[in-house]
This record gives structure tokens, sequence and C-alpha cells, in this order.
């Protein structure tokens, strides 16, 4: 009797195996591109415990040979009062650019929406898309043309006025402004596609209803257009939170085009831990910093998906 | 009946005045987000002297074509690395496409008996990373890919993103109906997806193609990570070079002697630097029609939460 049930359930598995062989195979390659670039990494982890060295034996060889120490990279990596400002700079920025990421793409696509002119609203949405399209290395060299401290067209304009030349890429005072301004540059128009095409999508009646009550436009942006929004804005405001300690890497190493007396302002998490690996070779301790980063980001994107669901089950993620 | 007309357009609508003040908002910003890449050309098209004479200027005293005609007649390295850039994105979006719409279709077939768990495969990636590092371990280590043309195409062909965007698309542009009544005629899943799903579904494959596209394109992260041959240096990592290179010259040029100030006097100057940025930038600059349209459709597709 046990015999049959066991054998009828290895049928039912195989028998389901067989039934989903076509789509099986079909998902196979996706499925080992995730195991190689997504999953396979996760060892990496460990290195952030070890005292790891790179011989020619390969990964899993120095991982299990190397010395085991424990917390020792994330002691070392804490006691160095650089990790403090770099959290900082990670936090804060991010914490701008999600306030910012939010409220200047809304009001741009309500304005967008309100404009009389359609044609002009392509014109003026097709001109603030393009940044999303352009690299940072290519933005860096835009920025250049103005910032350059000899030929560059502040500098030359500056002059112009008897003013004094600053020599931009040496003076860090101007930076967490430049920074946040381009940030803003390269990502509203993407942000305001994505908000101006979910207000496109409310149904019209509404407004046309509001109208016969006499509601007026703000109060029609009020209670009709923003309410309805809410899901996008909130999806787009989970994620951004839970990206909050993950920062743009082109945008902090290339736009200041790694000059060293702005690390001060533009250190952050990832290029501190790039620089860490490539310059000096410093695998122990970048990659306490990676798992950190990494650690608390999935906390933070648990915690914001958690407060959504309980606000607004909706609206949550998963 | 003029006027009836005139009236309904009018209804609903912002005053006139308001119109404006719109208008120049939007158009200033629109301005703002333009200009710097027009200021990248002018440069790009002004004569080398009077560059160094006055500094760049928004009007170039002299136009001059010489930085693009260096570039087709010396620019051997910048051709190659062109060459590169193109190799690396029909590549990549090809090795991309197929591997996110097979795995995207079998998502979106309510009968695969394991698409929960395939779900879960895609959807950890997004919440937990193993980092920079582990990945440059793994990609040089295990994968052995430094210094390939792989290393460029690999790490990015596929994401977890893609994947979700194109399995939506699939979901509501693909009718059940379509589905199954190829599978009582007998077609395979592969004969399925090949003959009827991807030619009905070709805008949302389009759509990814183009994140692909222009994720290789302008990708110089994975060359900065894993490059060190110069033969293999897509246009974008040139750039960061070029640059690199200059500035360390200029900065020791008082340590190297003679060889080295000749060296860096041969290097390339401030408008083929320009012109490399504008020729890198010009593709996208011509497909941006198809991009925009494209880019618009798969970022609604990808709002829409299952």
């Amino acid at each position: 009797m046990k015999e049959i049930t066991k054998k009828k359930q290895r049928d039912t598995f195989l028998g389901r195996l067989k039934a989903n062989k076509e789509l099986l195979l079909l998902s196979t390659p996706g499925a080992i591109w995730f195991f190689l670039f997504a999953y396979l990494p996760l060892f990496g982890i460990l290195v952030a415990f070890k005292k790891y060295r790179i011989t020619g034996d390969g990964f899993f060889y120095n991982l299990f040979t190397s010395e085991t120490v424990g917390y020792e990279n994330f002691k070392f990596l804490f006691s160095s009062g650089d990790a403090w400002i770099i959290v900082r700079n990670t936090v804060l920025y991010n914490a701008v650019f999600v306030v910012l990421g939010v409220a200047i793409p809304v009001v741009l696509a309500l304005l967008l929406n309100e404009i009389k002119n359609k044609g002009m609203m392509k014109i003026y949405q097709s001109s603030m898309f393009l940044p999303y399209f352009l690299s940072w290395v290519v933005v860096s060299y835009c920025v250049f043309a103005f910032l350059n401290p000899e030929k560059g067209y502040f500098n030359a304009i500056i002059q112009q006025f008897g003013g004094n030349p600053v020599s931009w890429y040496a003076e860090k005072s101007y930076w967490p402004f430049i920074i946040i301004f381009m940030s803003q540059w390269k990502g509203m128009g993407y942000n305001t596609v994505v908000y101006l095409a979910s207000i496109c999508g409310i149904d019209n009646t509404y407004y046309e209803a509001a109208v016969l009550d006499g509601a007026a436009k703000w109060q029609q942006i009020k209670y009709i257009t923003l309410p309805l929004l809410k899901p996008v804005i909130t999806i787009l405001l989970i994620m951004a939170v839970g990206g909050i300690f993950k920062a743009d890497f082109g945008l902090f190493f290339q736009l200041p085009r790694d000059s060293g007396p702005l690390y001060p302002v533009t250190n952050v998490l990832d290029t501190y831990i790039f620089r860490a690996l490539k310059t000096n070779g410093e695998i122990g301790m970048s990659s306490a910093a990676a798992l950190f980063q990494s650690t608390v980001g999935f906390i933070l994107i648990m915690i914001a998906n958690k407060i959504v669901s309980k606000v607004d089950n909706e609206n949550a993620l998963f | 009946m003029a006027k009836k007309n005139k009236e309904t357009i009018g209804y609903n609508q912002i005053k006139s005045s308001t119109n404006i003040v719109f208008n120049i908002i939007l158009g200033l910003l629109s301005l703002v987000c333009i200009i710097p890449f027009l200021f990248v050309i002018i440069i790009s098209i002004t004569d080398e002297q009077s560059l160094a004479m006055n500094g760049y200027w928004f009007i170039p005293e002299k136009l001059s074509l010489y930085a693009y005609q260096y570039i087709m007649n010396a620019g051997e390295s910048i051709i190659r690395s062109y060459g590169v850039t193109i190799l690396v994105t029909v590549l990549g979006t090809i090795i991309g496409l197929l591997l996110t719409g097979t795995y995207a279709y079998a998502l979106s077939r309510k009968s695969y008996a394991y698409r929960k768990f395939f779900t879960k495969v895609i959807t950890i990636p997004m919440l937990f990373s193993g980092g920079m590092i582990a990945n440059y371990l793994i990609v040089t280590q295990v994968l052995m890919l430094k210094d390939t043309i792989w290393a460029l195409i690999l790490p990015i062909c596929m994401n977890s993103f893609n994947v979700i965007v194109l399995r939506t698309f699939f979901k509501t542009s693909i009718p059940d109906a379509v589905v199954e009544s190829a599978k009582i005629d007998g077609a395979s899943e592969w004969r399925l997806f090949f003959q009827i799903v991807v030619p009905m579904a070709l805008p949302g494959l389009a759509t990814i193609g183009l994140f692909l596209t222009l994720g290789y394109w302008n990708d110089w992260f994975n060359a900065m990570m894993y490059i060190d041959d110069s033969k293999l240096m897509p246009l974008q990592y040139m750039l960061i070079r070029i640059e690199s290179s200059i500035d360390f010259l200029a900065s020791n040029k008082s340590m190297m002697g003679v060889d080295g100030v000749e060296a860096a006097a041969n290097l390339p100057k401030e408008t083929i630097k320009m012109a490399i940025v504008v020729i890198s930038t010009l593709p996208i600059i011509f497909a941006y029609p198809f991009f925009q349209r494209y880019f618009v459709n798969g970022l609604t597709v990808g709002a829409v939460k299952e």
C-alpha cells in the first residue's frame, strides 16, 4: 500500500515535470543566468568575514582556505572615520533625491497636463526626457563645458563681470548643490513621463462631474488627480526609500571627475567600495562595506513595504 | 456652431495668463535640459586655436571640422572602440532579448506549474544582492570573464525588472484563447513562443530591446570593472580614460621631461574629446523618437502590478 502511494507521488511529480517540460526548458537559460549572476555572488558575501587573498586557485578555494576573521573587517571599516561621512553623504543626498524626485516630476506632470497646446507639450516632454538617455560620462563632459576652470562658460561669465575665476573641481562647497541639481536634471524627465502617463489614464468623467459641481482647477488637482496618483507615487517612493543606501555611482564618480579635494562631499558608499577595491585592493573591508550596504538596503525596503501595507494594503509591493 | 466649438475647447481649461506662465516655466526647463549637449556640439566644431585663445564660447568665432576629420583619419583606437560598443550592444541586446523573452513567456503562462518558484527566483535579487565586490569576485575568479568581451555583455543582459515588464506585457497583450487554440492544434511551446507570441508581442519586445540597447550603449561601469585591455575598450570607457591620462600628464608635466611633454602635446585636445562625446551620442539622438515612444510604453506597463 505504502509502495503504491509512493509510486503514485513519483508519478505525479514526474508527470508534472513531463507536462511542463517545454516551459521548463524555456525558462532554464534565464534561470541559469540568475544563478550565475545573482545567486552565486551571494557566496561572495562570506568574503566580508574573511581575510581574503587572491591566488591562482580560484574563488572557492580562496574562500575556504583564507583565514576567518569574524567582524574584524567591519570593525576596521567603522573605526576609520570615513565610514560615517560616507554613510551620511549617501543617506542625506538620497533623502533629498527622494523628496525632489517625487515633488518636481509631479508638479511638472501637472503643468504639462494643463497647458493648452498639446504640440508644445510633446516638445517639452521630449526635451526634458533627453538627459535620461545620456550616460553619466557624456553628462560629465557637458558639465565640464561649464565648469572647466580655464575655458568653461561659468568662469568666462564670471570674468566678464569682473569676478575671480573659480576652480570648480577643487572647491567642495559648490558640489552638494551641483550634485543635487544634476541628479534632478538627468532624472526628472523619466519620472515626469511616468506620472504624466498615469494622469492621462485618469477617467475623464471624474473631472466632468467635478466641473458640474463647480470645482476649481486646483480643487480638481487636490481631490482627484493627486489621490489617484497615490498608487504610483507610493510604489516609486518605496523603491526610492529601499534604495536610500544605494548611490548612483555615475553621479558621484563621473560628474566630479573623481576629484580628490571633493571627496568629503562626493564620497558615498558605492564610490568608497569601488575605490577600496580598485585603488587599494582592500577586498575584505570593501566587501564588509558592500554587505553593510546590502543588508541595510534590504531592511529598509522591508520596513517601507510593511508600513505601506499597514497604511494601504493595495499599494504594497509584495 | 463655431462658437459652440470654441466653448468646448475652452471647457475646464486654465486661464490664458496661467497658460503663458506654465509655458514659460516648461520652456525654460526644456532649454536647460538640451542646452548643455548643444554646447558640447558647438565646442566640437570650434576651431582649436580660437578655443585655446578665447576659451569656450556660445557662438564659435571660427568653425572647424578638424576634430571630426582627425577622428576619421587618425582615430584608429576611437573607431575600434566604436566597433566594440556596436558589437557589445548588438550581441547583448540579442542575448538579453532571448533570455528575458523566454523566461518572461514561461512566467506568463498560467498553466506553468513552476511559475511560483521561478517568480521567486527573480524577486529575491531585487531585495538583496551580493554587491559590487561579490559580483567582481564571481565574474573575475569563477566565471573567468576578465578582459573578455563577455564581461561587457553577460553581467547586464538580464534583470528582474525587464522580466516583470515583459511578463506583464505578454499577459495583457496575448489572449489565452490564442494560446489554447494553438495548443489544441498541437503546437509545441517553442513554436508557440517563436511563431505566435513573438510576432504578437513585438511592441513589448521592442521596449525591452531598447532598454537593453541603451544600457549597453551607455555602459562604462562594466568596462571600468573588468576591462584592462585597450583593444576591448568601449567608447564610453575610452572617454573616461582619455580624460584621466590627460589629467595625469598635465599634473606631472614637470616630472616627466621632454618625452612626456611631447606625448601630452600629441594627445587629443578639447575639440576632439568633445567630438568623441558627440559621435558617441549621435546614434541615441537619431533613434530618439523610437526610444521615447517605446520607453513610455514600457514605463507604463512596468508600473502595473500583478
